[in-house]
């Protein structure tokens, strides 16, 4: 990777990166967030995948992603929002093997469809619980099936 | 896990059909609750199934609920071998993103109880692993033995300290609750001596035992593309020859200060984290002698005590802070709205990263090397099903 | 009247038998404490203050005591049967063990054969537990377990055999008495070869660490034990220690001098128990400090290794007893 990341995303994704330090915050449209998690791994040499994770705004869901290189220290958190009627996000899996769980995750408790996922089935809660609980609308206190 | 492997086959004795085993939940060697369903070709493990989420307490649904001031004590909780670093992950993130100022002495002790809470943590590690691998009824028992002998001084220093002995509640955004009692500063020099001492016998011990070696090299290689891709962390990735350490990729509490080597490893292997994790006593304690030699004065806390619990506000922000814990990178992302509650917090688990490395790693071995790998991985399911 | 030979002959099987059991309950008491000691603890200590003396007979009442739970998936005849068949070879093998000259049940002039045909029969009740349980880890564990026991036999019987060739006779007695000038251990190169091949054997042929993958606790918990409990459990319990000390007695026999000691001839079965419990404690001390290693890495040690070497050993043996004119009667 040669030359400054932040202007390499600018001319590649038209966006200005937000810089904290040396994190770079990119939003993006949800079409192409599988073509910037790519280029980040190819043309910004960042290998490392940290984590994947939601934010419930109510309306949409802002789904967020950070990966690191670490040889330069360059950090990209990626964020994209989704509606939340009917969250959809295409799947890291082919670019970064981490996001499998990761996205999994997100799944069972944001209920985020990744396509194209090799496996999305819940991770953290039973195959059967319904619902999604990290959601706004998810009350605390909401019943669930008592385990024998 | 792919399709193809998941199909159940009756048991036939030809000797070249597929076997669906269940390490369940309840077993002696999950090291917490976790069911890992292996398919096997007589003794080969051909592919694994990790279920986790049997200990998931829905942590970051809990941390919207309670206040910055309440949830330290329940931020212990999710690494909860490694209580100091998982609470010290949570209330960074709150300083960073409330731009609360911790002084001098505070940074140093969280320091000091960091370092020693990877002593003990590291030797709960080697204890298991032992007794994983050598059985609860041989030798593996008594290394076990010993190595919880000496996490128990530890946790003696520790209950002194704060008056618990593995979840602690030491940490509030903007200090530590607990300064050092009179003595205790003899004691720990006192204690990290004799174990000093005695990790030089378990070194002895092990690292030319002809068994161990047979059971340890060249099993459970993790290459360092894949180590990349999945987020590995810790002890993991730095026995892969990559030499990442959140203390020294992005200095917290101070640690700049402080004169200690980050041991790198590059045979990939279970002996090489190993040997990797045996460094990390050595340098913890190098680290724990520097704090007690250079320990400031001055306040623990640059807020007045805890007296009511909605005093933190933290203004509308988010961000991301990480710690090194003993299994590797502990984050929180906090996104604040300007109240005495988070918005969002997401916990970043070392050992939910490094847990997902094994449907990569495993398929190809037997199915006694399962329990080695799982042990060189040392997950604390707090952290993986938070 | 006199007695009929039949009837003292059951009298002093049923002696021997007691007294094998008690022996084999009180050596898991010596091994307890030898481990605690080993581990910076103390052991049993409670149970018939001090040091736990009451301890054995506390565990044989517990498990008499408790629920005999029978899997209902299970292979009736096979599972119920198993712990039976699995004991009786594991006993079997005292009655051929002469403690003193004359002192034996059946001093066997083929005692050496008999004694290690008859332990590994053991293997069949094994392998009857692992399968009648109708379990996949205890049928894991019953196929490592015979792949284990019959690749360990080989070298334990050649290794046994050398003194059997240094002294040309199969009778254990006779054995003994071979050794008055010289035990077998001290026999250059020979002897000494041969009684580490023997106890690495025996720790193998038993799945004691580091050989016991096929009871693996942490990977198999309890192997093909797994779906006993109760009485059934104690009776497997009591075979596995009752092979261990008896193999150790055998130890004692062809390589320490058997009931060959100092002081005068009444003292011989106290120096027989003593040189028995120092193998035991042998076995023990190596079960209590290494990790077990994986069973293809076992079958490797067996059949390239520890086999090749204790053939050459007997072969060599042959040698030097034939070049020096033959050997005993």
């Amino acid at each position: 990777m040669t030359g400054n990341p932040a202007a390499l995303i600018q001319e590649t994704f038209a966006t200005t990166p937000t810089v904290e330090g040396h994190q770079l915050a990119v939003t993006l449209p949800v079409e192409r967030w599988l073509e910037f998690a790519g280029f980040a791994r190819r043309d910004l040499g960042c290998a490392y995948f940290n984590w994947l994770s939601a934010v419930d705004w109510k309306d949409n869901l802002e789904v967020l992603c950070r990966v690191e290189n670490l040889e330069r220290g360059v950090v990209i958190l990626m964020r994209t929002r989704v509606p939340a009627d009917d969250p959809r996000c295409p799947s890291l899996t082919s670019i970064y093997r981490g996001a499998n769980w990761m996205e999994r995750e997100c799944y069972d408790l944001f209920g985020v469809t990744f396509t194209d996922h090799p496996d999305l089935r819940r991770i953290l809660l039973p195959q059967d619980w319904e619902g999604h609980p990290l959601r706004k609308d998810y009350a605390v206190d909401t019943a669930h099936a008592p385990y024998r | 896990m792919d399709v193809e492997a998941r199909k159940i086959v009756e048991i036939g004795y030809g000797g070249n059909e597929r076997l669906i085993m269940n390490m369940g939940p309840q077993h002696p060697s999950a090291h917490g609750v976790f069911r890992a369903i292996l398919v096997l070709e007589g003794e080969t493990v051909v592919a694994v199934d990790a279920v986790i989420g049997y200990l998931h307490r829905c942590h970051e649904k809990l941390a919207e609920t309670l206040t910055y001031v309440q949830y330290p004590s329940i931020a212990s909780k999710t690494d909860y071998v490694s209580a100091m670093t998982s609470e010290l992950a949570y209330v960074s993130v709150v300083e960073k993103v409330g731009k609360i100022e911790v002084p001098k002495r505070a940074q140093y002790l969280r320091v000091l109880a960091a370092e020693l809470q990877r002593v003990a943590s590291h030797c709960l590690w080697l204890g298991t692993w032992c007794l994983d691998m050598g059985g609860a009824l041989g030798g593996g028992a008594t290394v076990f033995l010993y190595c919880m002998r000496e996490r128990e001084t530890i946790l003696d220093l520790f209950e002194s300290l704060t008056g618990a002995r593995l979840l602690y509640g030491f940490h509030q955004p903007g200090g530590t609750r607990y300064d050092v009692p009179a003595g205790w500063a003899d004691r720990c020099r006192e204690t990290i001596a004799v174990i000093e001492g005695r990790v030089e016998e378990y070194e002895a011990m092990l690292d030319d035992n002809a068994f161990f070696l047979v059971r340890t090299q060249g099993v459970g290689v993790i290459t360092p593309e894949l180590a990349q891709e999945i987020g590995l962390s810790g002890p993991l990735i730095r026995g892969s020859g990559i030499a990442y350490d959140v203390r020294r990729a992005e200095p917290y509490s101070s640690y700049e200060d402080f004169d200690f080597k980050v041991p790198v490893e590059t045979a990939a292997d279970c002996y090489a984290r190993y040997r990797v994790r045996m460094q990390e006593f050595r340098e913890s304690i190098k680290i724990v002698r520097q704090v007690l030699d250079g320990l400031p004065p001055g306040p623990i806390s640059s807020r007045p005590g805890v007296k009511s619990v909605g005093q933190v506000r933290v203004p509308k922000g988010e961000g991301y802070a990480r710690v090194e814990g003993a299994r590797g990178e502990v984050g929180c992302y906090l996104v604040a709205d300007g109240g005495a509650k988070p918005y969002r917090l997401k916990w970043r688990g070392a050992s939910f990263s490094n847990l997902s490395v094994l449907p990569h790693i495993i398929p190809g071995h037997k199915v006694a090397d399962v329990v080695a790998i799982m042990g060189s991985v040392d997950p604390v399911f707090g952290e993986v099903d938070r | 009247m006199s007695v009929p030979p039949v009837a003292l002959q059951a009298l002093g099987a049923f002696i021997l038998l007691n007294a094998v059991i008690l022996m084999v309950t009180y050596v898991t008491l010596l091994e307890r404490k030898f481990a605690a000691r080993m581990q910076s603890r103390i052991g049993p200590y409670y149970v018939g203050r001090p040091h736990g003396w009451l301890q054995p007979i506390a565990d044989a009442l517990k498990l008499m005591m408790k629920e005999d739970i029978v899997p209902t998936a299970s292979d009736r005849w096979v599972y119920n049967l198993a712990p039976i068949v699995f004991l009786i070879p594991c006993v079997l093998i005292f009655a051929t063990i002469p403690f003193a000259p004359g002192l034996g049940l059946a001093d066997l002039n083929i005692g050496i054969l008999f004694f290690l045909a008859v332990s590994a029969l053991e293997i069949v009740g094994l392998f009857m537990g692992g399968w009648g349980s109708n379990n996949k880890y205890a049928l894991l564990s019953a196929m490592r377990g015979v792949n284990q026991i019959i690749s360990y036999d080989l070298p334990f019987l050649f290794a046994a055999l050398v003194p059997v060739v240094l002294t040309g006779s199969l009778q254990m007695s006779a054995i003994v008495a071979a050794q008055q000038g010289l035990w077998f251990v001290a026999y250059p190169v020979l002897g000494q070869l041969a009684f580490v091949g023997y106890v690495i054997a025996t720790i193998a042929a038993e799945n004691r660490v580091p050989f016991d993958i096929l009871e693996a606790e942490s990977e198999l918990v309890a192997g093909f034990r797994v779906e006993y409990s109760g009485m059934k459990f104690a009776l497997i319990q009591l075979g596995e220690y009752a092979h261990v000390l008896g193999t150790s007695f055998l130890g004692a026999l062809l390589f320490l001098g058997g009931w060959l000691g100092p002081g005068p001839a009444w003292l011989g079965p106290l120096w027989f128990l003593l040189k028995a419990v120092l193998i035991f404690l042998l076995v023990t001390w190596v079960r209590w400090s290494f990790v077990r290693i994986r069973v293809d890495q076992i079958l490797g040690i067996s059949w390239k290794l520890l086999l090749p070497a204790t053939v050459l050993l007997l072969l060599v043996t042959g040698l030097v007893v034939a070049a020096g004119g033959g050997g005993g009667p």
